[in-house]
């Protein structure tokens, strides 16, 4: 009998790392990625530790809850105080907001519920007569699930407060940063799996980088860098599936058509970065009747501020590793969150304290 | 006599007097480390001591959800606490103490079928109870019960966990996570089937076998927080480095599919009848095998050894090949369960 085929396997990533050794340009290289599954893949393996030290690899804004403007959790504590039932994912509620949390909120008496899918949602307004608000954050992954429950007729005291946000516009808007010193991407592989290869293209092609699809087991990961180092040192940038046994290369059509049916692209605002062209998410006019923004009368939100000391903004923009900061560890950690991206199961400083992550050893 | 624990149960009178009698003395047949012992129902125990080596004293208190679990129940878990703890400072366990605190309208069978497995579990260690005390909550107050333990062995010279230096190799006694994973996959609310089984067990009659060999610098049972930080604590307080390589680790298979379903690291979860040894390398395959002569210490390993690079750091080499720092767990990721 011979072995199973394992993700893990040390020979063969000891010949990818021999490539990726090969491949590596004599200059300093930063690789970004955008997703946490994949930030806590390396970490968890120690990939860093495998990479020639000109290679660096980086999280950007990979963390939807840290992402999401200090501005919308306003809103959903605004909503709440009104007395209607604001659910959430576990994340979200222990973000700060503008001036407190929905955790917070809920000490002061709001009623927050903790939910594991938008359709506990929909259970807990079929529960009661109540306004139940889903405050509904994440990328293309959790955008169809949103969509889906907003077409299956929905109970009447039911609204959504939509925050969702697309990645390639803001793989793009980091690259138009001036110091952003990105050489390639590591592109989200559950992402891809829905919108395929062409909303990269179309969103940077014109910068002329490499985007490679890359899966989230360790020799995944080591193959989806080599190949990236491969175009670096060919001239030749595109967009590549490194994971073609998830992703096809034209998404899922069912999961893009429910997207396109519920939801219209418009600009949206990002914490730490900032407002970015068609990068965001909003109801289509037919359904605002479920639309908690205009339900609840929210006004339209001013950019965000930031948090004296914390360099979020650096960490989702890939300018700065989670211990450049002088609050990590300190200050700040796991269970006294300072920036979102402590308090982010996804976020780059949550997933660097927990696994010990640091530019040794 | 009614089927469940009611408040006269914990009343000093006749109610008490009774359950004690004809529900829990029962279970106990040999109750003496000494002249007087739990048989005398006095107001404490005596215990003989051998004139030469130490006495070691521990004391630890147990709740756990749900009470009965795959491969044990709280009777065991609080039995096999107690013995281990004493076990891992290389000392034979001889008498332990049961105090119950038990919630009004807790099933008195529930609580017979907890004492018979406390019984049996200290019979396997070869040791006794010897007093005890019970309490009852009113509805409400404690979920179902708790128990608290303390124990006394003796040891010709006690080990500890603080003295261990660069070179000396690392041992555990078996599959790791198993107790934690178990009691994950039991909960309701992940509503999960899973072939996996705490591993609750006392383990002085396998470590009595490692201390026979001699060269052993350190001792530990990797309960709540894990292999993680039973690992950092004696990193920490010897300012040693213990660097552990992941594909030495043993590992269920069911273990590391729960682990990957549920997000929580095998690592950071409680065993509860598997021991951390440090020891002199030049007698850590002789130690290997006497622990391997034990049906509980078949899959023992040597997962490492003590280094000097990161002085009071775990660094874990990863199976791919990397390397990073395990550090202590924030938090136990399973409240709960020991």
């Amino acid at each position: 009998m011979t072995e199973p085929f394992r993700l893990t396997d040390p020979d063969r990533a000891k010949t990818l790392t021999e490539a990726i050794s090969l491949l590596a340009p004599a200059d300093p290289v930063k690789i970004v990625h955008v997703c946490g599954t994949h930030e806590v893949a390396i970490a968890h393996n120690g990939l860093r530790r495998l990479l020639p030290e000109t290679v660096t690899i980086l999280e950007g804004p990979g963390c939807p809850v840290c992402v999401t403007p200090a501005s919308d959790i306003d809103a959903a504590i605004a909503i709440a105080r009104t007395g209607a039932i604001v659910c959430s994912f576990g994340d979200m509620i222990r973000v700060p907001g503008g001036r407190a949390s929905l955790e917070e909120a809920r000490s002061e008496g709001c009623d927050i519920r903790t939910i594991l899918s938008a359709s506990d949602a929909v259970r807990h307004a079929k529960d009661t007569d109540r306004e139940v608000v889903f405050f509904a954050v994440g990328f293309e992954t959790t955008a169809p699930m949103t969509a889906a429950i907003v077409l299956d007729d929905p109970p009447e005291n039911l609204s959504v407060l939509a925050s969702h946000k697309l990645i390639p516009p803001a793989m793009g808007a980091l690259l138009d940063l001036p110091d952003h010193g990105i050489g390639g991407y590591l592109a989200p592989g559950h992402v891809s799996t829905i919108i395929g290869l062409k909303p990269y293209r179309e969103a940077l092609d014109r910068y002329r980088i490499p985007v490679v699809i890359g899966g989230f087991e360790p020799l995944d990961i080591l193959y989806a860098l080599a190949l990236i180092l491969r175009q670096i040192a060919d001239g030749t940038p595109k967009v590549e599936n490194a994971y073609p046994r998830a992703v096809d290369d034209g998404g899922n059509p069912a999961a893009l058509r429910l997207i396109d049916e519920v939801f219209e692209i418009t600009d949206a605002a990002w914490r730490g970065i900032g407002t970015i062209p068609s990068s965001g998410l909003v109801l289509r006019e037919r359904f605002e009747s479920i639309d908690a923004r205009k339900r609840f009368d929210i006004p339209e939100a001013g950019p965000d501020e930031g948090i004296p000391g914390c360099r979020c903004p650096e960490v989702l923009t890939a300018r700065a590793v989670p211990s450049d900061c002088p609050l990590f560890g300190r200050r700040c950690t796991p269970l006294t969150p300072v920036g979102p991206c402590m308090v982010g199961a996804e976020g780059a400083c949550s997933i660097w304290f927990r696994y010990g992550e640091r530019r040794t050893p | 006599m009614t089927d469940r624990i009611g408040p006269l149960h914990g009343a000093g009178g006749e109610m008490m007097e009774k359950l004690l009698r004809e529900r829990i003395l029962v279970h106990f047949k040999d109750c003496h480390a000494g002249r007087i012992g739990l048989t005398e129902l006095d107001d404490g125990a005596t215990v003989d001591l051998p004139a030469d080596g130490e006495a070691v004293i521990t004391t630890d208190s147990h709740v756990v959800k749900p009470i009965f679990f795959p491969g044990g129940d709280i009777g065991r878990l609080a039995a096999a606490g107690t013995l281990n703890d004493l076990a891992v400072m290389g000392a034979r366990p001889i008498a332990l103490t049961l105090s119950l605190i038990i919630e009004e309208g807790f099933p008195l069978d529930s609580l017979e079928r907890i004492l018979a497995s406390f019984s049996k579990t200290l019979a396997e260690a070869g040791a006794v109870l010897v007093c005890g005390d019970t309490k009852v909550m009113g509805h409400g107050e404690l979920d179902g019960i708790a128990i608290n333990t303390t124990g006394i062995g003796i040891a010709s010279r006690a080990v500890s966990d603080a003295s261990i230096s660069p070179g000396d190799a690392v041992i555990v006694t078996g599959t790791i996570g198993d107790h934690g994973m178990a009691l994950l996959a039991a909960r309701e609310e992940f509503n999960l089937a899973s072939p996996l089984s705490s591993d609750v067990a006392p383990i002085w009659p396998m470590i009595a076998r490692a201390l026979e060999v001699g060269g052993i610098k350190g001792m530990k049972d990797p309960t709540r927080g894990g292999l993680a930080a039973a690992l950092n604590e004696m990193a920490s307080k010897s300012r040693a480095t213990i660097e552990i390589e992941e594909g030495r680790i043993p590992l269920r298979r069911e273990v590391l599919g729960l682990s990957d379903l549920l997000g929580i690291s095998p690592l950071e979860v409680a065993n509860e009848g598997k021991a951390i040894l440090i020891v002199e390398d030049d007698k850590a395959e002789e130690i290997l095998a006497a622990i391997r002569s034990h049906p509980l210490g078949e899959d023992a390993a040597i997962i490492g050894h003590v280094t000097d690079e990161y002085p009071g750091r775990v660094v874990l080499a990863t199976e791919v090949g990397g390397r990073r720092f395990l550090d202590m767990p924030l938090g136990d990721p399973v409240p709960r369960i020991c």
